[in-house]
């Protein structure tokens, strides 16, 4: 399990995670497809899944959350930073959890560039202990 | 009591081919790269056929079609246009139980759905765009004695469409009609949980349409759906899926200077206000149905009422009700017409419903039916079935606050009109929602104070011809099912005619 650092101002505590899988996943597409990100989804069909985009592919603004930032690289490696993003107002009704990035089989949906291997990112989640902010 | 043959069995009503290619120019054509995908149905699990995984390459080769094709569709008279829509109609109509079987194979619904909703609302809507665009005038302006503005609608030309798996037919149907009625040519790509029905439609009809004004491209979304959704030639981009990607086709748009609709889906409230208790007759048992409803089609519907509110009056006996309404749903064989809810259409649909359970459960929601998968033994034990769960919480939990697009309702109660307006709103969606009362007034009011596109006021789930559908909020943009559909895939050309011999005396 990989935990983010954390990036949101005032909080101590890491709100998003990779699964091994996930992280081994995440290499495998690095190499494909250079530097990459997410942007949490919500909404129908293959919402509420991670999206994974080439890095910069997915517009953020300022009304996105940074929600962490990984070192996806083995140790001893170049840096490998990956960002995982949620749009604010869906982030007003997530904050009390934490979020796991795993990978599932299945066909995949939206333009994330996972769905060809026959798997799937998905979140799972848990409660966060603290209440906002995280001190 | 009916059960449809499986695929693959003698008297089956659906021969599969073992291999679909894309459908471009009015054939099939083999994908550039050579490579498929598996299609896999989610009533056992199993893999069923073989579909073309496109690139941008084929994207190309449908768009070179296309480009082809749209002078002359577009030059056809309206008469031809709808002509051919009603042809489209009947064809579906002469085709149901094979287009049923079909589609319960792909996607995993009842095969009550299909057979009674999905194709002839398909068919209906065809028919109701043949009508539509037959009745649609340009119009005019007398600007002065001399000078006459002309207003004219054009087809855009070539428009590209991305269409979601949980009605791989009709949510075809839908973008397809209003876009071939206004004379544009169309690349569409299907979902890849999904993409074999609309193919076996397409042979159906293809002879129809004249060569390349329908092309189909199937794959995955980054291979096909991206350079699709980022190209240069189109002139519009049609997508129904969720909020993130949404974003990013509007950032390809923006990049192209070209409109998009968008439909980004809910979670719409269902209210249920205490006068719908006043009597045990047959309108409480609509409601009771219409509580329901949240399992229709497996809870893969954007507008599923998966937010039950309930007034504080009726509150432990119209749940009570509903847990035992819902609790008699019939789930098992797709294929067999006395099933209620089937299978959901993919694995990792499968996984999502049951990650929302254990969050739910988490949260301190109170599980009240259900929650589990559903083994149905034999040969459906490896399809991907989720019993009809009711959940009891708040409206601050994330089943409250996110689509799960499963058989999963989250109820709470309220406290007055004011309260039920003010959860109900209280969500980053405006799709759909649902206001129960035999007080005229008092719906009336909801559905007016309620902030999405539709509200069903008295009923629930339909979705006729006619009635715009749309969003409000973060559930997109534009209007389906209605003539407004018409003017999303049209130019408007004025012709601004002096018919003076006057000069205008400037220089």
């Amino acid at each position: 399990m990989l935990e983010s650092a954390v990036t949101i101002e005032g909080e101590s505590v890491s709100r998003v995670a990779l699964t091994d899988e996930s992280v081994a996943l995440l290499r495998r597409l690095w190499q494909q497809h250079g530097p990459l990100m997410f942007h949490q989804s919500g909404g129908c069909c293959d919402g509420s899944s991670p999206m994974c985009f080439p890095a910069g592919d997915f517009v953020t603004s300022d009304q996105d959350v940074l929600l962490g930032r990984f070192d996806i690289a083995p140790t001893g490696s170049t840096g490998q930073p990956l960002e995982f993003w949620m749009s604010a107002e869906q982030f007003a009704y997530w904050s009390h959890t934490h979020l796991t990035v795993d990978v599932v089989a299945g066909r995949g949906s939206g333009f994330s560039v996972e769905a060809p291997e026959g798997v799937r990112f998905l979140i799972r989640s848990r409660l966060m202990e603290t209440a906002q902010p995280f001190a | 009591m009916t059960v449809y043959a499986a695929p693959g069995s003698p008297d089956c009503k659906v021969v599969f081919k073992s291999r679909y290619e894309h459908w471009i120019g009015g054939g099939w054509v083999a994908p550039v790269k050579g490579q498929y995908f598996e299609d896999i149905s989610p009533v056992n699990g199993k893999a069923f056929a073989e579909v073309a995984r496109g690139t941008a390459e084929d994207i190309e080769a449908a768009l070179d079609a296309a480009h082809k094709a749209a002078p002359a569709w577009g030059r056809t008279s309206t008469t031809e246009r709808a002509a051919v829509l009603n042809r489209i109609a009947d064809v579906i109509d002469a085709n149901l139980e094979l287009l049923a079987v079909a589609e319960t194979w792909d996607n995993g619904k009842p095969i009550r759905e299909p057979l009674n909703a999905d194709l002839p609302l398909a068919a209906d809507h065809f028919r109701y765009f043949a009508a539509a665009i037959r009745a649609q005038d340009g119009d005019f302006q007398e600007m002065d004695g001399d000078m006459t503005s002309y207003q004219y609608h054009e087809p855009l030309g070539v428009v590209g469409q991305i269409i979601p798996w949980n009605f791989p037919i009709l949510m075809a149907a839908w973008k397809l009609a209003p876009a071939l009625a206004a004379g544009n040519a169309i690349v569409l790509k299907p979902a890849e949980q999904t993409p074999v029905s609309i193919l076996v439609l397409i042979e159906l009809i293809g002879d129809i349409l004249p060569p390349g004004v329908v092309n189909i491209v199937n794959g995955f979304g980054v291979e096909a759906g991206k350079p699709l959704a980022s190209s240069s030639r189109i002139r519009k981009i049609a997508f129904t899926g969720e909020t993130t990607t949404g974003r990013l086709i509007l950032q390809y748009a923006s990049a192209n200077i070209i409109p998009a609709t968008l439909e980004l889906g809910g979670k719409s409230p269902n209210i249920f206000f205490s006068d719908v208790a006043d009597r045990d007759d047959a309108f409480y048992d609509k409601a009771q149905e219409g509580f329901t409803l949240f399992a229709f089609n497996q809870g893969e519907v954007c507008t599923c009422p998966s937010r039950a509110l309930i007034e504080k009056p009726i509150y432990d006996r119209f749940l009570g009700d509903a847990v035992e309404r819902t609790r008699k749903a019939v789930q098992g064989n797709p294929l067999d017409t006395d099933t209620q809810v089937g299978a959901q259409a993919s694995n990792d649909q499968l996984e999502k419903i049951l990650s929302y359970i254990d969050i739910g459960k988490q949260e301190g929601a109170k599980l009240l039916l259900g929650g589990e998968r559903n083994d149905l033994g034999g040969d459906l034990s490896e399809g991907y079935y989720v019993t009809p769960t009711i959940f009891e919480g708040h409206n601050g939990m994330r089943l409250f606050q996110e689509e799960i697009f499963g058989p999963v309702v989250a109820v709470t109660s309220f406290d007055g009109y004011d309260d039920a307006i003010s959860i109900a709103n209280d969500t980053l969606y405006g799709l759909g929602a649902g206001v129960w009362s035999r007080n005229g007034n008092v719906a009336y009011r909801a559905g007016r104070d309620i902030q999405a596109g539709r509200v069903w006021i008295n009923n629930y789930h339909a979705y006729p011809a006619g009635a715009a559908f749309g969003g409000y909020k973060s559930s997109g943009i534009g209007r389906e099912n209605n003539k407004l559909a018409l003017t999303h895939y049209q130019q408007t050309k004025n012709l601004l005619v002096s018919y003076s011999e006057n000069k205008l005396g400037f220089f």
